[in-house]
């Protein structure tokens, strides 16, 4: 039963902790995590969020300026920063780790990027409040939940999106902004296999419109704005949708349980979860249960955890550079005081936290991140880490712990041989089964 | 921040890196009469792995080094690439130019046959012995506990900590009671080409990396994954750039008097002529970077380059060595009554081989390093015995620094 824990830990957790034992019971200790919760994270919420924002663009626009900028930015930094420790200790130390793993999995699904500068004191109140809540809930309950979060609206550019026939649109030369609907479409719900055409992305950009948010004054909140609204009906996927925001919402909820979504989450669960080709039999379970369940995520993450592919052969998923730092800082017991170190190491290894390039989010397949020369950073990673945080390491328990069972006789007797600690633990740190999942 | 007090290395005010503005540790200050106290230098250089002393040092004058050591034999001085002779029976490795410069004008010794108290064969152990100086794992270092004892020049807010650990990590060596700095470049440090090779192994039978792993160690400059020598320069001058640093840092009135640094790449199992070249000429390069660095202050200088242990007197299968005991050391710096070597030489011949595999130690490490104590850093007896504890039997080596 010890592989098993072991395979738990890494394939759907963060990995051992050093000093940890596997859990015992695999499935209950997964299920757990899927039906139990641990108290949600706290954290500032989105109004506070958005009225530092707010401070901070009233104390450096340029014509009548209030407040004082060092004072503001330094306010955001200060946020930010707490944001991305509260992020890694997390991952460090919590006591879920696969629930973790779903929040991180939703939010690439669901990505926004710090690479829109102005949404970034947001990322921490979106997580908390449009992806968490939702991982083991109602897959139409997220898509709804992201479509109406501030950070969404900035990062998919919703928020100043203009009805042409609206009130404002007939005052002001602005129009409608397609971003958001084509993504909803392509990468949130359906993808381009559900065949839908551009007049659909108009249509469901038309359907969106007023779709906002108020920073400046109350409600500090997603803020439907019906002046900028697109009157009259419209067709998407051959439906009608008739204007306000009520309609918006069914719109969602109609591209969230369409068919090609199921199909289109499964596979990427699978993805992530089992191997780059997902084994055909893994993505139908998954779509099944979506589709009967009507995407309830809880029953979809028993159907993970329960899919024999995702525990036979073990190892097929390679971790990308945040998961394999902290998988380094859980081996080598890194405590939550050094959070930052592993910060650094997510920068140095080209995956800076919530900051991918495309609305696509982070690659998930071996074939973007283990490049030639993504490895050889990657060992010199693992030997500077390795010097750093493995003081006082035994090299020895240090496998046992991290890969147990998994460890290659290989990987051990070079180990054993290893000229130093620290180089043993970078031969753990480097070997191709600790660079997997 | 609640971060360990070695955590921070990227800070770029190097004030801080050395412990200026810290809460200040005063040590027991002690005054020797009739020398500006705490004006001597001392380096400790550990080099991991375990530097095979039989081929760096090559006794050319021993009859049994031709049955041994044929494959590892190097031409004796004089002939091309040959050795660089030291006396008259030792020869130094061709790729320590420096060093036998340093021997040539009287500021390096060689003391051959050396060891530690312990007799295990493997690294990490014998790793913490060497650094920890117990007849036991101690969990601090001989060389924080000198600390204790080292007299110092002025205190104040200029004042950096008489320690410095130079690299990413604080040795066992250094760690211990007195707080000490250290001093590391920002960005990532690299393996050496041993550990290399070694990971390279490790990836060749997973399909998805080892083509990927083969293909970055190419374009780095391993040429072929069992024969290659690397030719980088950036390997190369990393340890001399931190080498260089240090002895600038420590020539400054205010600065550190005593660091440790570490170099590792000596575990030599495999192909051990081509494989130790990078690591040789890292030691080689940083000695000279050190000297420059300290300027007139290598005149009070003495650097102590040491091992865990020697590597077996034969060669193995793979024209390599094996783990050993006896080995090699250097002691090198203006203050060093240099340009000898210090041996009371066992032999090689077979009844001569500790375990009929190794050299026979015939001098403690500890003999050294209590010598440098005592005569370098003029510390008290005391003093002395408390950075090396259970080694009164323990002769202390005398003579190693000039009067």
């Amino acid at each position: 039963m010890s592989i098993m824990g072991h395979i738990a830990a890494i394939r759907f957790g963060l990995g051992l902790r050093h000093g940890d034992a596997p859990p015992a019971d695999p499935l209950a200790w997964l299920r757990a995590q899927i039906d139990h919760p641990g108290a949600p994270p706290e954290g500032p919420s989105l109004a506070e969020a958005l009225a530092l924002r707010g401070d901070d663009f009233a104390a450096r626009r340029p014509r009548d300026p209030v407040g004082d900028p060092q004072q503001t930015r330094r306010a955001l930094a200060q946020l930010i920063r707490a944001e991305t420790l509260g992020h890694v200790r997390r991952r460090l130390t919590g006591e879920q780790p696969f629930r973790e793993r779903l929040v991180d999995f939703w939010m690439n699904h669901f990505t926004v990027s710090r690479r829109s500068g102005s949404l970034t004191p947001l990322i921490g109140s979106y997580e908390r409040g449009a992806i968490r809540p939702h991982v083991t809930g109602r897959f139409a309950d997220m898509a709804v939940a992201v479509a109406r979060h501030p950070a969404m609206l900035i990062y998919l550019d919703n928020a100043g999106s203009i009805g042409p026939s609206s009130a404002n649109g007939r005052r002001s030369r602005r129009g409608l902004n397609e971003n958001l609907a084509r993504e909803m479409l392509e990468l949130h719900t359906m993808s381009p296999a559900g065949g839908y055409t551009q007049g659909d992305v108009q249509e469901l950009a038309k359907i969106l419109t007023g779709w906002s948010f108020a920073s400046g004054g109350e409600p500090y909140d997603f803020q439907f704005r019906a002046a900028s609204h697109e009157p009259g009906d419209k067709h998407l996927l051959g439906r009608r949708f008739g204007p306000g925001e009520a309609e918006g919402e069914k719109a969602i909820r109609f591209l969230a349980e369409h068919p090609a979504t199921w199909r289109h989450l499964a596979v990427k669960l699978a993805r992530h979860f089992v191997a780059d080709s997902p084994p055909p039999e893994a993505v139908r379970a998954l779509e099944t249960v979506l589709r009967d369940s009507k995407g309830d995520l809880a029953a979809t993450s028993h159907a993970l955890i329960a899919l024999p592919q995702a525990w036979d052969p073990p190892l097929s998923k390679f971790r990308p550079p945040i998961d394999y730092v902290i998988a380094a800082g859980r081996a080598l017991g890194v405590p939550d005081a050094q959070a930052s170190q592993l910060i650094n190491g997510f920068n140095t290894l080209s995956q800076p936290l919530w900051r991918p390039e495309q609305p696509i989010g982070w690659p998930d397949i071996a074939a973007d991140w283990a490049a030639p020369e993504a490895l050889m950073r990657r060992v010199d990673w693992a030997y500077t880490f390795a010097g750093r945080a493995g003081r006082g390491v035994d090299a020895a328990e240090a496998v046992e712990t991290a890969l147990g069972p998994l460890a290659r006789a290989e990987t051990v007797t070079e180990m054993r041989r290893a000229g130093s600690m620290r180089d043993a633990l970078t031969l753990l740190l480097g070997s191709p089964e600790f660079m997997h999942r | 921040m609640t971060d360990a007090p070695h955590a921070h290395f990227r800070t770029t005010r190097r004030g801080l890196l050395l412990g200026l503005g810290a809460s200040f540790a005063v040590g027991p200050a002690r005054l020797a009469f009739g020398e500006a106290p705490g004006d001597r230098r001392l380096v400790v250089i550990l080099l991991r792995g375990a530097l095979d002393g039989l081929y760096v040092v090559q006794p050319y004058g021993d009859p049994a080094l031709e049955g041994l050591r044929g494959r590892l034999k190097l031409p004796e001085p004089g002939q091309e690439d040959g050795l660089l002779d030291l006396g008259g029976k030792f020869g130094l490795h061709p790729g320590l130019g420096r060093l036998h410069g340093m021997f040539a004008a009287n500021e390096a010794a060689v003391l051959h046959a050396v060891a530690g108290p312990y007799r295990s064969r493997s690294h990490f152990e014998a790793q913490d012995m060497l650094e920890s100086g117990g007849e036991q794992r101690l969990a601090s270092g001989w060389l924080n506990r000198a600390l204790e004892a080292l007299p110092r020049g002025g205190q104040g807010p200029d004042q950096a900590r008489a320690g410095l650990a130079v690299g990413t990590s604080v040795p066992l060596l250094m760690r211990g009671p007195v707080p000490v700095g250290a001093y590391s470049p920002p960005g990532l440090e690299r393996p050496a080409p041993e550990l290399m090779y070694r990971l390279a192994a490790l990836q060749d039978s997973d399909s998805t990396l080892g083509r990927a792993f083969a293909e970055g160690m190419r374009s780095r400059g391993f040429a072929s994954q069992t024969l290659g020598m690397v030719e980088n320069d950036r390997e190369r001058s990393a340890f001399a750039n931190l080498a260089g640093a240090a002895g600038r840092l420590m020539a400054e009135p205010g600065g550190p008097r005593v660091a440790a640094m570490e170099l590792g790449g000596w575990d030599t199992h495999v192909q051990q002529m081509n494989r130790i070249m990078g690591p040789l000429r890292a030691l080689d390069d940083g000695l000279g970077a050190l000297k420059e660095g300290l300027g007139a202050e290598w005149a009070r200088t003495a650097v102590l380059v040491v091992t865990e242990f020697g590597r077996t007197a034969r060669v193995n299968g793979n024209m390599g060595t094996d783990h050993g005991t006896g080995g090699v050391a250097f002691l090198v710096g203006g203050a060093v009554a240099g340009g000898r070597v210090i041996a009371d030489w066992p032999g090689l011949g077979e009844d001569k081989l500790f375990e009929n595999r190794d050299l026979q130690p015939t001098q403690d490490l500890r003999a050294i390093a209590k010598g440098l104590l005592r005569d370098h850093l003029r510390l008290p007896e005391a003093a002395v015995g408390a950075a090396f504890p259970g080694s009164n039997a323990v002769t202390v080596l005398r003579g190693l620094i000039r009067a």
